[in-house]
């Protein structure tokens, strides 16, 4: 589903132990135009034709700005209302009360940070450890059928992930899991009656399914990019396989893997259909993770269409524009972190 | 390295087991990573399998209450909003991405349009929703299959853009300066010549960005809004196979819920065809582009 996640398997050769370097300090992107090149170039009869082309080309690349530009506005403009009544209060009420029109974000705020943090806890050890199987240990035949196996997790559309999630893990987590949880975890009240199914943490081990191969498949693709020569080194040293993964992999590729973690929390956060069929949608802040809640982009998706008055969809435009800057703020920091280990720079800030 | 490196025996005893425990829990978490696909797949076609007929496929939903019926509507539903949003998403990504390749390749310009493509692609599909309602549907009125499709057109760009460009940059120089040495103008060149040699990749792509839109179903909450009855109109709700597995899902009849596996099965089946098609044709095209 997202393009980053399929990309490995776009160019075709992500099987070859190491397409990173390859695509991006192998020959290809070096390879200036020649001087013929551009001797050609200059001698064409169809100036005209051509420059008609050119424009027309960077026209559509600039049309990328202005459709980021048109949701921004967009976004800002409608939710004047509330941003202009609230202001920065919105995002610190905890009132959501459309009839007597008193708005304030924090519920929503709270369910969205909380359930991305679980999904993050459970879902970050389970793919750097699939991310070092797939690169370091596994036989090179399940290297292929693995890498296809989790990119597809990827590709799977989140109704689909709900659905799941709302006939099987929720009746699955009520029955088995959660009455664990409760028995073993109950002293910290993190995991206290009553036992939905549904609720907070339904909504986190879900959301760990779904960022699961995000961060796997970019984690694979930053390992990959640590050069063999690292590898051999610290096995020249005496060290044991994972001291080698740990000493000359991991610890090179680290920013690249914090990257790619950021990653999935931006998807995470803005993550709608599935969050919304499990969450709950109470808009309240509780202790207790088996509580049903809300976040941020299932309030927009349960209420939108109902929104009566003008201050109600401000105050849901709202919440929208606030997730976008985030998604932007956490997307821009990820993508610059993995382009920083990708690219050649030192991994070794 | 410290003390850890001492070869005593005690330490090599250590190294050995946690050599062994590290191995163990990357393959532990690799089994738990693919047991939840397997599961959702073996669901899947427990589920809707049995569901599926040939009503499913030819027959619009049934009133509450009543059985049988279909989702063909929905399925030729998502085929139009697919239609129209290729016909936004694929021309100017296509653009986009020669743009990147062909003409600004190390221009500032091209980073900042590279770097706001993984932005607009990391946009969350509800945002986008409710930009594309606020753009298009508020000014117009109504609901409509046109502002669904601006809106998957919209999330299809940065996915095509960025394919695009790695394809036309895997295009040997030599092609192009062969092109241009017999007195092809450039544009020519550019789309006859270049994009024809990498089209296998640049269609990866735009499989790629439609088994991405295909199975969205936030962006079209508010826009394409879903219809229980037949409608071809651009002008007027439409109904589309992810809107209507996320109704009947949420729904409290043993019935739909039926239909929506079965929903769900047919989506997951045209996407495993588009994603293996695409495994298919890149493997193809790599090999063309070796020889």
């Amino acid at each position: 589903m997202d393009y980053k996640i399929q990309d490995p398997s776009v160019p075709g050769p992500s099987e070859t132990p190491s397409p990173v370097t390859d695509r991006n300090s192998g020959p290809r992107s070096g390879e200036q135009p020649s001087t013929i090149r551009k001797f050609l170039l200059s001698r064409g009869s169809s100036a005209f034709a051509d420059k008609g082309f050119r424009w027309l080309m960077v026209l559509c690349a600039v049309s990328i700005f202005g459709i980021v530009a048109l949701i921004a506005t967009e976004l800002t403009l409608r939710s004047q209302l509330t941003i202009s009544k609230f202001g920065i209060w919105f995002f610190f009420g905890s009132a959501w009360d459309p009839v007597n029109g008193n708005f304030g974000a924090l519920p929503f705020i709270f369910g969205t940070l909380v359930s991305s943090l679980i999904a993050l806890i459970i879902a970050v050890p389970l793919a750097v450890g699939v991310a070092v199987f797939i690169t370091e240990m596994c036989p090179l035949m399940l290297r292929g059928p693995l890498s296809f196996f989790t990119e597809f997790l990827a590709a799977i559309p989140s109704v689909v992930y709900g659905l799941w999630a709302v006939f099987v893990l929720v009746p699955l987590l009520r029955e088995h899991v959660n009455p664990v949880l409760i028995k073993l975890l109950g002293w910290t009240g993190l995991f206290s009656e009553p036992n939905f199914g549904i609720g907070m943490f339904a909504a986190g081990v879900i959301l760990s399914i779904m960022i699961l191969p995000i961060i796997s498949s970019l984690t694979r693709e930053v390992m990959t990019a640590v050069p063999q020569s690292q590898r051999e080194a610290v096995l020249a040293l005496g060290a044991t396989r994972w001291e080698m993964i740990r000493v000359g992999v991991l610890r090179n590729a680290r920013i690249g893997i914090v990257g790619s973690i950021i990653l999935g929390l931006g998807r995470a956060l803005g993550e709608t259909i599935a969050v919304t069929m499990v969450i709950g949608n109470r808009p309240q802040i509780v202790k207790s993770l088996l509580a049903p809640a809300y976040s941020m982009a299932s309030v927009i998706a349960n209420e939108f269409s109902e929104a009566s008055d003008d201050m109600y969809l401000s105050a849901l435009i709202e919440i929208g524009l606030a997730l976008f800057i985030v998604t932007i703020i956490v997307n821009g920091l990820a993508r610059l972190l993995v382009w920083a280990v990708t690219r050649g720079a030192p991994a070794r800030a | 390295m410290t003390n850890h490196y001492k070869s005593s025996a005690a330490n090599r005893i250590w190294r050995t087991v946690a050599n062994h425990a590290a191995t163990g829990l990357a393959v532990l978490s690799t089994i738990l990573v693919v047991a939840p696909l397997i599961a959702i797949f073996i669901y899947l076609l427990y589920k809707g399998a049995s569901s599926l007929n040939l009503a499913f496929f030819t027959q619009i939903p049934k009133p509450v209450g009543e059985s049988g019926g279909g989702m063909a509507n929905a399925m030729v539903g998502s085929g139009i909003l697919l239609a129209v949003a290729s016909s936004l998403g694929i021309p100017i990504g296509i653009a986009a991405g020669i743009f990147l390749a062909e003409f600004g390749r190390f221009s500032r310009l091209a980073n900042a349009v590279r770097f706001t493509a993984d932005v607009l692609n990391g946009v969350p599909s509800i945002v986008m929703g409710i930009s594309v309602y606020s753009l298009i549907v508020l000014p117009l009125k109504h609901f409509s299959a046109l502002s669904g499709g601006v809106a998957l057109g919209i999330m299809m760009i940065p996915t095509i853009t960025r394919t695009t460009e790695e394809m036309l940059l895997m295009v040997p120089h030599a092609v192009r300066e062969a092109a241009l040495a017999l007195g092809v103008p450039n544009w020519r060149s550019v789309l006859s010549i270049t994009l024809r040699t990498a089209s296998p990749g640049v269609i990866t792509g735009c499989m790629l960005a439609y088994a991405r839109v295909a199975g969205e179903t936030a962006p079209l909450l508010f826009t394409a809004f879903g219809n229980q009855f037949w409608s071809l109109n651009l002008n007027q709700p439409i109904a589309a196979l992810p809107l209507q597995i996320y109704v009947y899902a949420l729904s409290p009849y043993d019935e739909w819920h039926r239909l929506a596996w079965a929903g769900a099965l047919v989506l997951i089946f045209l996407i495993v065809v588009s994603v293996s098609l695409v495994r298919y044709v890149t493997t193809r095209g790599v090999l063309k582009g070796a020889s």
